[in-house]
């Protein structure tokens, strides 16, 4: 595809010749307009993650540039109790919270393909929950955790279900259970909405044909919308898993790490440690070392579900 | 069963097999899960409303007023939020900080997308992969080296520092799905525009940007919605209490260490989601049109 009017009609000066040529060139233009959104990110993103890496390996801390220390930070963190219930903490959080947004968002998901009334409206308020900033919403949760006005309890005592107020922030079990509680509240509706759009492109003559055949209701869903919504799937758990891992606001919110440590997710640790603690270097090592379950994280989510997608006769 | 309300449907296939089950089953089966699913995912925001607008007094009497009810509504909290706190100003930072991160965003955004998707210089594709895991990249990583470096631009408690990160998380966004929406123009019409003479800006800025509005509003709204979201780098970055945006102003300023001010507390987080929550409800109907109206070839 090369452009012939430039050549077509002679330039006069040189500088608009070398203008027309650099249009011409795919490469030189392609450079030209990656130009600004590469220099954000190589400056912001590229750069501050390696400065990361050497940070964990310095001893800096806020106000002072650090030296070398070699691996000292991660020596300390791996003799560190706190680190390793953060380490636990946070793969109880991610592991349960995703199974659980997993199979509700799915459920959800299914309801909403159904044919209903108020569609749209259903799947506008659907969406409010992952709309509205988290940290307000968490604000919302951390009232109706209150330990002595909580909504919850309340409610609960009126039935007659319990005799007394549940701590629900203050005990470490009650505390893991409300925060994870409140990430699949927020969760379920990106993945219900990314999961239902794929449950659209299904043909409605695959189940009839299904039907045709005798197959069950639970046959309906396990050998024909499964495997044809598995790569979807792969998808969207693949970034729910990563932004449940990382996750920082909730906690923060809510618990701030606490009771004695029981909900702080390597996030929460990384930031008391680094910023409110002052340690940056330990801070940033804590940072590092989430960087192999991110991986790992995705590497099982994305190959474990795309394998699955062509043994079972998906496409490509 | 199932035959007589066949019969009784019009002859369309919009709902599939659902004829198919009685109406019993799919109250049981439908309308009660997805009743649960909604009285759980909005009570939140039912009970942030009510908080607002519930007298102290109420708010802490389980005994003589129902909690879920509110007897005599009152805009005490709001008053107290817009008129003795520093609420107005956390609103319009987060307003200046959203807007100018979203602009800038989505500019070297449609520059990026077109480039990679359009223009196919030798190594699109690995710079495209290269987009897609700068978006993998989640903040709670980089806050700390990006604390440092903000403080050494001298940008630390500026609403710069802000305005030059969240682009870290919106370009990479913005691009990947910019390029997905100039995917679907079609090679044609720049083609013809070659033909007639037109230089590459030309197609960008007269062929490609208008086709692609739909794609650009969503683009930027979700960019919006997500720098009016974003806590950790505002939390890091900004110190001082009038240089803050809302997520971070209500959670710091407005919990004091004894007392809670719940019902501004929910003020605070309701007026703050309304916003995005609007800009939301525009975007739902526009999704259904852009969906619709895309362009035919």
């Amino acid at each position: 595809m090369a452009v012939p009017s430039a050549a077509i009609q002679p330039r006069s000066s040189i500088f608009s010749r070398i203008l027309s040529r650099w249009s011409e060139s795919r490469n030189a233009l392609g450079f030209g307009f990656m130009l600004p959104a590469a220099a954000l990110l190589l400056v912001f993103l590229t750069y501050p993650l390696g400065l990361g890496v050497w940070l964990g390996f310095t001893d800096a801390r806020i106000g002072r540039p650090g030296i070398f220390i070699g691996i000292e930070n991660y020596e300390y963190l791996w003799s560190d109790a706190v680190f390793w219930l953060s380490v636990f903490n946070t793969l109880l959080y991610t592991i349960s919270a995703s199974i659980l947004k997993f199979a509700l968002g799915l459920w959800l998901a299914l309801l909403l393909n159904q044919n209903l009334p108020f569609k749209s409206f259903f799947r506008a308020i659907v969406l409010l929950p992952w709309v509205v900033p988290t940290v307000l919403s968490a604000i919302a949760f951390w009232w109706i955790y209150d330990s002595q006005f909580s909504i919850l309890s309340w409610a609960l005592m009126e039935m007659g279900l319990i005799d007394h107020r549940i701590n629900f922030l203050g005990d470490p079990e009650n505390a893991r259970a409300s925060v994870i509680a409140a990430n699949v509240w927020r969760g379920i509706p990106f993945v219900a909405i990314t999961l239902l759009a794929g449950l659209q492109t299904i043909p409605q003559s695959l189940y009839e044909a299904a039907t045709l055949d005798g197959a069950s209701r639970w046959q309906l869903f396990r050998y024909v919308t499964l495997p044809l919504l598995t790569p979807i799937i792969a998808i969207t758990m693949t970034f729910s898993v990563l932004f449940t891992f990382t996750d920082f606001q909730l906690i923060y919110v809510l618990t701030r790490g606490g009771p004695v440590n029981a909900t702080h997710l390597m996030a929460t640790l990384s930031f008391q440690r680094g910023i409110s603690g002052g340690q940056l270097g330990e801070g940033a090592a804590i940072a590092v070392a989430m960087i192999p379950f991110l991986l790992a994280a995705i590497l099982f989510s994305y190959f474990g579900l795309q394998r699955r997608k062509w043994q079972q006769g998906g496409g490509d | 069963m199932a035959a007589i309300e066949t019969n009784n449907r019009p002859n369309t296939d919009e709902g599939g097999m659902g004829y198919l089950q009685s109406l019993p089953r799919r109250v049981v089966t439908v309308y009660l899960p997805l009743l649960i699913f909604v009285i759980v995912l909005l009570f939140p925001f039912y009970w942030m409303t009510i908080t607002a607008v519930k007298p102290n007094l109420e708010m802490t009497d389980y005994a003589n007023f129902n909690p879920f009810w509110v007897v005599h509504p009152t805009l005490e909290h709001i008053r107290y939020l817009l008129f003795d706190t520093s609420y107005p100003g956390w609103l319009l930072n987060t307003i200046i900080i959203s807007t100018a991160a979203t602009f800038l965003s989505l500019l070297a955004a449609v520059f990026a997308a077109y480039a990679i998707e359009r223009l196919r210089f030798s190594g699109a594709r690995q710079v495209g992969l290269a987009i897609f895991l700068a978006y993998l990249v989640p903040p709670s990583i980089l806050f700390i080296p990006l604390s440092v470096m903000v403080f050494n631009l001298g940008l630390y408690d500026t609403p710069f520092a802000l305005i030059l990160t969240y682009p870290t998380f919106l370009i990479p966004f913005c691009t990947w799905l910019l390029m997905g929406y100039f995917r679907s123009i079609p090679f044609e019409l720049e083609e013809c525009a070659l033909i007639d003479g037109a230089s590459r800006w030309q197609i960008l800025t007269k062929i490609v940007l208008p086709l692609s509005v739909p794609g650009l509003i969503s683009a930027g709204i979700f960019a919006f919605t997500l720098s009016w979201n974003e806590f950790i780098y505002a939390l890091t970055f900004i110190q001082s209490s009038e240089n803050k945006t809302v997520p971070v102003g209500v959670l710091t300023e407005l919990v004091r260490s004894d007392v809670y001010e719940w019902g501004a507390l929910m003020a605070g987080a309701l007026i703050g989601s309304l916003p995005v929550v609007v800009l939301y409800s525009f975007f739902v109907e526009h999704y259904v049109s852009s969906m619709t109206g895309a362009v035919k070839e």
